[in-house]
């Protein structure tokens, strides 16, 4: 981010989350987390296969390509 | 060094340097890819080695717009599993999101569970009756694959995004070496027996991490260290005993073990600091929106409880008594789901469960990784238990003698015809015609007055120097045992 | 140009059903119109007129060749640029997508397909649908009908334009906050957001899961009806969908109806002229046969912030696989794959979109989670019980859509505090995942400009039918959708 940007969104977020502030405000005591808006249940579907997407197709967005790979900068191996 | 697998666990770990005491405290996370056809929130028929990036769809490329939809075979196997290791699957269940940035891991998160897991507790006993519980198992989505050895870059397939993984995570209960590689084919023959995973570790089907720190007996956990990297049973149990090693060695030079993860170099035997930056990881996990949660009722496990056979465990007790097999064959014969299935087959068609047990733990074992058959694993055996059964009759009766036997076994597997033909057709049926064999004897006794005169004086064994010309004479063919009965009542006929 | 309105969907798919219209003549229609009007209102992001006239010309063969036809044959419609359609560009108005393609279509997307209808184009949005205004888009904002100088509302800035203006009768927008209720009454048209669940989410652009719904826009409450059947049902592909076949809709007017009035929508600091409106528009229910109930909705209140807070998490997360690696625009950054995620992110997404994130990274942020995330879904279950508890004596509530009419570019787009607040009236309604529509209700006079104002009917969860039968009743009884806006493209064709 730009320091001009960062600048700006300080304060900005400041001011937003001072909007946030009234919610701690309110009595949740015993409330169940509304997790999803979703009425279902146990959605589950048959371990049937579908067609896979050819490796073309699969590439075709890709910005960078190399055989049927999709190329990044060289990183060290692990998560993160 | 003073290896662990002569001290029995409870001693611990003695330092070679100092003789003082310290005690291992290890727990074991394992990754096992389970074997449903499709992946886990999508219809991709994943296998192994399929071409880059032939496998996957909108879904598990994450493709803007993409919704995951879970699959009921993958949690089936999940709980499968859970009830085997005798662990708890609580009634209500979600899946969470859990966020990192990798190049494998398109989402930008993994969808995985992390505060209501599908399953909690239970756990393996060893043999020393000692048990290592399980703290959790939970399901979660594999990561595709970052290829670093194609020169300055990193490539990508996602074939692998989005299988379905089971983690199990024990409790720090394991104290040595020998009793991770213990609980570890332990867990492998459940997984297998269950159907829920083949536990291919080549094919990273199963995959282990270590944590291990040491400490004084009596005294408070120390610092752990994590291990990666470690692709076979072996490594884990030689990356353990090197851990071990290293880590009494930097306290008793009055160094510090810092909290990080190390990889195996199978190579060198050691563990190696990562080089990537270890810093804590915030993974913002929050309840996956698009997955509702589940129930896992009564009917549901009931089902999957019905469809655990019965576990290498009671499978060994009950050859031991049923078959009368010793501990050795029976555990070699219930290391494999595959082979403990042919054995009771075969040993129930033949009536001759000991020798079944000879013939598949020796002859058939022998076929796997065999130059010319070519067979990567027992279920790759082309025979089937009645093909062995015919074998076993085969030489019971003396029709072949047991070298016949292997002969006509690698036949039967190489061509898939049938005994009764190939033993005619390579000539392998022993010569049991009295009249023959009486003849081939008189020959062989002539000129052997002194042999003759020790089978009468009672020598052990004496017979034997007869046999090599009778059976050279028969071509090889002539029925050992009429053999040396004929030889027997010739020279008892002889003054 | 000139005030004639451009025939509805009905009629439309009737007559090209009938053969007194072709599909191809229905496309080239949309599409002259398009071309008289997108440049001045910045309506489309991408037309895709080849597209646009194959299809038309495969619907002639088909019914040419004794095919049925579906019930929107022929029938021009348009997309907004956050869904899916195989091949045709959808870049949610952000540079970060630039030039992305869907490699697969949106199931209903596809079920418009099926029915004959022909998409022909994606129009203009807040980028990733994160605003009120269209001022977020990193290709211009687009202008509202009634006076090009205000916005059109957003985040289904340009679909809204897109029937407001009279070139297609049919749009389809996401609804998340209020991103299509509030540019429909902005503008002066319908537009419906289902209940959470109704129309399958597969090939909508996530913003935030637990809240976004494809919601239409039109002219007619009957075309509404007609586009919500045709794409609700349950969805293989999307676990959040009910469990329910295609919506059956209901005949009926409101005699009897319990229409709640929460006090809370309307506050003292609601300006005068839209209260008026809107009690002008009670009034006419009650003329209907409908009883007038006053309500309480006590959490109302805290809904800016709990939406804010649970929109962004759910942002934030759905954002994170924009990383340049297997599709969108790439910033190489300084060589290594971190600088490269951290160089495509800056140059990629707005500041509105990277606000969003920084919040919504915070507020699940480990040591805050329960201050904020945590907290928020206890008090986003509080605001449904209020929903449900008003509706155990109400059949449905009513309210402002928005709480000013249209406001000027520029006016807001520097504080995103009070442009957040003009979604007040709208996000309970989000929350609770309930049904709700705006209604064309009246108008009022700023700066000497006559500008629509909305009302909002809401129902219980599942009662889209009756949510849509009251707006029908409404309809039949007044004119306000049926002005049209000094800007329209009605005389063409």
């Amino acid at each position: 981010m730009g320091p001009a940007e960062a600048a700006a969104f300080g304060p900005q977020l400041v001011a937003i989350l001072a909007q946030f502030e009234a919610l701690t405000a309110v009595d949740v005591e015993g409330v169940e987390p509304m997790t999803t808006a979703s009425a279902g249940e146990n959605v589950l579907r048959a371990d049937a296969p579908a067609p896979s997407l050819h490796v073309d197709l699969a590439l075709a967005n890709a910005p960078a390509r190399v055989d049927d790979f999709y190329r990044v900068p060289k990183t060290v191996g692990g998560e993160e | 060094m003073s290896s662990p697998s002569t001290a029995p666990a409870a001693k611990g770990y003695v330092s070679p340097t100092t003789g003082a005491q310290w005690v291992a405290v290890i727990g074991l996370e394992c990754h096992v890819q389970l074997s449903t056809r499709t992946k886990l929130f999508c219809g991709c028929e994943y296998h192994f080695g399929a071409a880059p990036n032939s496998i996957t769809c909108p879904v598990c490329t994450a493709q803007p717009g993409v919704l995951p939809v879970l699959n009921r075979e993958a949690l089936a196997l999940a709980v499968r599993v859970a009830l085997a290791l005798g662990a708890n699957v609580p009634p209500k269940s979600k899946f969470d999101r859990k966020h990192y940035f990798y190049c494998d891991l398109p989402k930008g998160y993994q969808i995985s569970q992390y505060d209501q897991p599908f399953c909690n507790g239970g756990g393996i006993v060893l043999a020393s009756g000692r048990k290592i519980r399980l703290t959790r198992i939970h399901l979660e989505e594999d990561a595709g694959k970052a290829i670093h050895d194609r020169g300055d870059m990193t490539l990508v397939d996602l074939n692998r995004a989005g299988v379905p993984l089971i983690e199990s995570v024990t409790e720090a209960d394991v104290e040595s070496a020998e009793e991770a590689h213990e609980y570890l084919t332990a867990l492998k023959e459940i997984l297998q027996f269950t159907g829920a995973s083949d536990c291919d570790m080549e094919k990273g089907e199963l995959r282990c991490d270590v944590n291990i720190s040491m400490r004084k007996p009596g005294e408070p956990w120390r610092t752990k260290v994590e291990v990666k990297n470690l692709n076979s049973f072996r490594h884990v149990a030689a990356a353990i005993e090197h851990e071990m090693a290293r880590q009494v060695e930097v306290y008793e030079s009055g160094g510090a073990i810092r909290q990080e993860t190390r990889l195996f170099d199978p190579d060198k035997g050691v563990t190696r600091a990562m080089r990537s930056k270890e810093s804590a990881h915030d993974y913002r996990y929050f309840a996956e929106p698009d997955l509702p949660a589940f129930r896992i009722d009564a009917s549901f496990q009931d089902r999957e409880r019905g469809a655990i056979p019965e576990l290498p465990a009671a499978r060994r007790e009950r050859y031991a008594k049923q078959f009368g097999l010793g501990p050795k064959d029976c555990a070699a014969l219930t290391s494999q789901r595959v082979v403990a299935d042919f054995f009771e087959a075969a040993a129930r068609l033949s009536e001759r469960p000991k020798d079944a047990a000879n013939w598949i733990l020796n002859e058939m074992n022998r076929m796997v990784g065999d130059a010319e058959l070519g067979y990567a694993h027992f279920g790759e055996i082309a025979l089937k238990p009645h093909d062995l059964t015919q074998v076993i009759g085969l030489v019971t009766a003396g029709t072949i003698q047991t070298a016949g036997g292997r002969t006509l076994l690698r036949a039967m597997a190489r061509t898939g015809r049938s005994a009764k033909v190939l033993v005619v057709e390579l000539a392998l049926e022993q010569v049991q015609d009295a009249g023959a064999i009486e003849a081939w004897c008189r020959d062989a006794l002539v000129g052997k007055e002194k042999i003759v005169a020790d089978v009468k004086a009672g020598k052990p064994n004496a017979l034997n120097a007869l046999l090599g010309p009778v059976m050279k004479a028969s071509g090889g063919k002539a029925n050992a045992e009429i053999v040396r009965a004929t030889l027997q009542r010739l020279i008892d006929a002889l003054p | 140009m000139s005030g004639a309105p451009i025939e509805d969907a009905v009629a439309l798919a009737g007559r090209a059903a009938r053969g007194e219209l072709s599909a191809r003549q229905a496309a080239e229609a949309a599409l002259e119109r398009v071309d008289c009007l997108d440049r001045r209102l910045n309506v489309f992001l991408a037309v895709d007129r080849e597209g646009a006239l194959r299809r038309a010309d495969e619907l002639d063969a088909r019914r040419a060749s004794g095919h049925a036809s579906g019930p929107l044959h022929g029938v021009p419609i348009a997309l907004k640029a956050n869904m899916c359609l195989e091949g045709v560009e959808s870049n949610c108005a952000s540079k970060i997508l630039a030039g992305y393609r869907a490699p697969y279509t949106a199931t209903f997307v596809q079920r418009l397909l099926d029915a004959g209808a022909n998409p022909i184009g994606m129009t203009n949005m807040d980028e990733f649908a994160m605003g009120s205004s269209s001022e977020n888009s990193a290709f211009g904002p687009t202008r509202n009908p009634w006076d090009e100088t205000r916005t059109p509302g957003g985040s289904s800035s340009g679909s809204a334009v897109a029937v407001a203006a009279g070139i297609v009768p049919i749009a389809l927008g996401s609804d998340t906050g209020g991103s299509v209720r509030q540019p429909a009454a902005l503008c002066g048209i319908h537009g419906f957001k289902p209940t959470y669940g109704r129309i399958s989410r597969y090939g909508l652009i996530a913003f935030g899961s637990s809240l976004d719904q494809v919601s239409p826009f039109a002219r007619t409450v009957r075309d509404l009806e007609l586009v919500t059947h045709v794409m609700s049902g349950t969805d293989v592909r999307d676990s959040t969908c009910l469990d329910e076949p295609q919506l059956n809709l209901e005949d009926g007017d409101v005699r009897g109806l319990r229409v709640g009035v929460p006090k809370e929508y309307f506050p003292d600091s609601l300006p005068r002229d839209v209260r008026a409106a809107c009690d002008a528009a009670l009034a006419t229910l009650e003329r209907l046969g409908a009883v007038l109930v006053p309500v309480s909705l006590p959490h109302s209140r805290h809904a800016i912030p709990t939406y804010y807070v649970v929109a962004t998490a759910e942002a934030s997360s759905n954002l994170a696989r924009f990383d340049g690696v297997r599709y969108g625009t790439r910033s190489e950054g300084s060589g290594s794959l971190q600088s490269m995620y951290a160089a495509t992110r800056e140059a990629g997404f707005g500041p509105e979109v990277k606000r969003r994130i920084l919040l919504g990274t915070y507020v699940l942020s480990a040591g805050y989670y329960d201050a904020w995330y945590g907290r928020a879904l206890k008090v986003r279950a509080l605001l449904r019980r209020d929903f449900e508890t008003a509706f155990e004596d109400v059949d449905v509530v009513v309210g402002p859509t928005s709480p000013e009419a249209a406001f000027r570019l520029g006016e807001k787009s520097n504080d995103p505090v009070a442009m957040y607040l003009s979604d007040v009236l709208t996000v309970p309604v989000s929350l609770a995942g309930i049904p709700a529509i705006s209604v064309p209700c009246g108008f009022v006079t700023v700066d000497g400009k006559r500008l629509p104002v909305g009302l909002q009917i809401a129902g219980p969860s599942r009662a889209d039918a009756r949510v849509l039968r009251v707006a029908r009743a409404f309809e039949a009884a007044t004119d306000f959708a049926r002005e049209l806006p000094p800007i329209h493209a009605g005389g063409v064709a």
